[in-house]
């Protein structure tokens, strides 16, 4: 009924191989970014966008990121913090040492950075893949933290390691109230995602899904091994480097190791695992779930009243309760969630 | 609790917030989390001073109104508490949130917003500029001052002359830990001694071979600048290893009975640093007898009044009223200031040995005198012994360190930020 395809024909190959191919999907799609680009700047509290909305989008970025190694090419990876990090630090110091490089330059080089980081600790997954593969990117995490915090070139000889974001100019143009930061930032993560989209419906995309299936079948049909999983290890780490580099400036103000800690890794992980593994959908989902219900059951704890430790192991407790159930309804995520959804939409009001 | 009566309560509470005058104080605290023993001891302080104000009347008759926001210590978490407390209740005045993390995360927000933020005894120590810093108050002692004074103690103990000595800091391998360094290295060449480093990878609960490093150099003195759970570890890794812990000497967030306690006998004798002198005062019994006997108390045990922790939140709930008062003073008294109202009574603070007599808080912290080349107002620090039961200070007077280093580094490393963030150091009126 909501979803009533009768009548939307494809005459072409183009057409029929669009991204979305429903035009209810095609308007719900432009109507929520017009409402994203043209409404939320102008009515939405300078709270909402800044502490809400932006973290949001950059760890939808993230796990975006994480959506693509793990969901998509199979490869399990623990180190997501660690190539945010690097990404954070690259940048801050492109920008210090280089003073005219224009910032989203800055931020370009510093996903390079990481995607190369990515693509040394990517190497052992030729040979290990599995748990034995999360332990040794598990290392990548611990290294560059300890990087960071050992080596005073990186972080610009700063006495205590923390140093402060540079100020977000483009063209003279100062991002620097609430507003200006979401919108750019919203910017970047749809375009990223929306690359996203297209590189894993992609000749590259399939032979990443066709790893993750089955790698031996994947080689014999001619798939070479070695470039898929590496491929995959640097767009990943590519996209986790920007979403750090967009932490440390759009969000945080600052540059510091102890940010990127094992927490968010997992915290990271999680997002794509609630949200849906290989989706880039549920990568959004994922991060808005995890992100929203904590300030969200903060707030409601506090509108009760509670004092605030009791609000806080209530909200770990509500929190992990929810993971729980959500997980034993629908292991596959919220975005499977939102594709059976559709489905009964598509059939109601005579579902068989 | 219905839908209806959470509407009806929220109704009330803002229509509550606009009748009467009062003064609105950010309060990003942490009760759970690794590090809540310490936040909650430090915020039931403050929340304890400000309801023994709010019973006498409030500042000027003008109540002081609060609101916690759980950040777990973690810089993320405490910038979005941040943005949210900042608007409610009709805008924060002040802002206090007892984490060097969030403090770097919001540092860059509260110019902007107009809100002065207080760093008791952390954070950045270049802070004290406050030409470069108009809204940040490292108040009483920060880092630096801390570890000049360190140095200056330890130089007393040893008949004025370090040359020719050894003294380890062993620290917490974070920017916490790396923060006194440039102090320590200085001292280190003006007063001849050697300067061991040794790190301890964060949280520190396995430092058996820091010990036997430790044990190997035999220092004349070891530099303990730990937090958490590193600290009852490393007295009782010293106990083992067989080195005197009257030699070690802890840095302030090293030195409470959360640190102590837990170590059982190996803490005896143990030294650290404070800017409060332990003991009792009539501001501490001012707050059982009408805080706690009126039910109105923050701590649920209160045992833990007058605890290192919760003193020193005491003595921040004393500052933030002492700014309103000074800053009432100025701009009108009885009506509640604004942020930049408050950020001018902060920078004028004067609160001397008769101030602290009339408050019932007599020698309970040094002399606290503020302008705005000197945001910290003192860098006069004592030095605690642990007894096996309680703290006693061991150092009747302040000690003050070597002031002129710490005042030439605060310059040069506030100009570095200003000249990285095109700012020009001015004082503000």
């Amino acid at each position: 009924m909501f979803y009533r395809e009768a009548g939307q024909f494809k005459t072409t190959y183009e057409a029929d191989g669009q991204i979305l191919p429903i035009r209810q999907d095609r308007i719900a799609l432009l109507a929520t970014l017009a409402v994203a680009v043209l409404v939320l700047p102008f009515v939405a509290t300078p709270y909402f966008l800044s502490a809400i909305l932006i973290p949001f989008l950059i760890f939808a970025l993230a796990a975006l990121g994480l959506n693509i190694l793990t969901g998509y090419a199979g490869q399990l990876s623990l180190g997501t913090a660690a190539f945010m990090a690097v990404g954070a630090f690259a940048s801050w110091n492109f920008v210090y040492r280089f003073p005219g490089l224009p910032i989203l330059a800055a931020f370009a080089l510093g996903g390079l950075c990481a995607a190369m980081v990515g693509i040394a600790f990517g190497l052992p997954s030729l040979r290990i893949r599995g748990f034995y593969l999360a332990a040794s990117t598990l290392a990548t995490q611990f290294f560059v933290v300890w990087c960071l915090t050992k080596i005073p070139a990186l972080t610009g000889g700063s006495a205590s390691g923390v140093i402060t974001a540079q100020k977000i100019v483009i063209l003279g143009y100062a991002f620097d109230t609430p507003q200006r930061k979401y919108v750019l930032v919203l910017l970047i993560v749809a375009l990223m995602a929306l690359l996203a989209k297209n590189l894993v419906r992609s000749n590259v995309g399939r032979s990443w899904m066709a790893v993750r299936d089955m790698d031996v079948a994947a080689e014999v049909i001619g798939i070479r091994l070695m470039r898929a999983k590496l491929l995959a290890f640097a767009v990943s780490s590519f996209y986790c480097g920007v979403a750090g580099a967009l932490y440390a400036f759009a969000y945080l103000g600052t540059v510091e190791p102890e940010a990127y800690s094992l927490d968010l890794s997992f915290r990271i992980l999680f997002m794509i695992i609630i949200g849906g593994v290989g989706s880039i959908l549920g990568s959004f989902l994922g991060a808005a779930f995890i992100v929203l219900l904590p300030v969200g059951l903060n707030i409601v704890a506090h509108g009760l009243g509670l004092p605030t430790s009791v609000a806080s192991n209530l909200e770990l407790m509500v929190f992990g309760a929810l993971i729980v159930f959500f997980l034993i309804v629908e292991p596959h995520g919220l975005a499977r969630l939102w594709q059976i959804g559709k489905e009964k939409l598509r059939l109601w009001p005579f579902p068989h | 609790m219905t839908f209806k009566s959470l509407v009806l309560g929220a109704v009330l509470a803002t229509s509550g917030a606009t009748a009467l005058a009062q003064q609105f104080v950010a309060l990003p605290s942490y009760r759970v989390g690794p590090y809540a023993s310490g936040g909650a001891g430090f915020y039931g302080g403050i929340i304890d001073y400000f309801n023994l104000v709010n019973a006498a009347g409030g500042v000027n008759g003008v109540k002081v109104t609060w609101e916690e926001c759980e950040t777990e210590y973690n810089p993320s978490r405490g910038v979005e508490c941040y943005e949210r407390l900042k608007t409610s209740q009709g805008g924060a005045t002040l802002v206090e949130p007892l984490s060097t993390g969030i403090a770097y995360g919001i540092l860059d927000r509260i110019p902007q917003d107009k809100i002065p933020m207080t760093m008791l005894g952390y954070g950045r120590s270049d802070a004290a500029n406050g030409k470069v810093f108009p809204y940040v108050f490292p108040l009483i002692s920060s880092y630096w001052s801390q570890a000049a004074a360190m140095v200056k103690y330890l130089a007393d103990k040893n008949g004025g002359n370090l040359k020719g000595k050894k003294i380890v800091h062993l620290y917490h391998d974070s920017a916490f830990g790396k923060e006194p360094l440039p102090v320590l290295e200085a001292l280190a060449k003006q007063h001849g001694f050697e300067l061991v480093k040794v790190p301890v990878a964060p949280p520190g609960s396995e430092q058996q071979a820091q010990w036997l490093q430790i044990r190997q150099a035999r220092p004349d003195h070891v530099i303990l600048w730990g937090w958490g759970v590193m600290n009852s570890v490393a007295i009782k890794t010293a106990q083992r290893n067989g080195f005197p812990r009257d030699k070690i000497l802890g840095v302030w967030w090293a030195g409470s009975e959360e640190d102590t306690v837990p170590s059982g006998d190996a803490a005896k004798g143990y030294t650290a640093m404070s800017f409060n002198t332990p003991g009792n005062y009539p501001v501490l019994d001012d707050i059982r007898k009408k805080v706690y006997a009126a039910g109105k108390g923050n701590l649920p045990d209160q045992g833990r009044i007058g605890s290192v922790y919760h003193m020193r939140g005491v003595t921040a709930g004393i500052l933030f009223t002492e700014a309103m008062r000074t800053a009432q003073d100025k701009f009108g008294k009885g009506k509640p200031v604004t942020g930049e109202q408050l950020r001018w009574g902060l920078e004028n603070l004067n609160i001397d040995a008769a101030r602290q007599k009339a408050i019932g808080a007599a020698n309970m912290f040094p002399t606290v005198k503020t302008s705005c080349e000197d945001h910290e107002g003192s860098g006069a620090v004592k030095v605690q012994q642990w007894d096996g039961k309680k703290w006693v200070a061991i150092t009747p007077n302040w000690i003050v360190g070597d002031r002129a280093l710490v005042k030439r580094l605060v310059d040069e490393s506030s100009n570095k930020y200003a000249a990285e963030k095109k700012l020009t150091p001015a004082c503000m009126k």
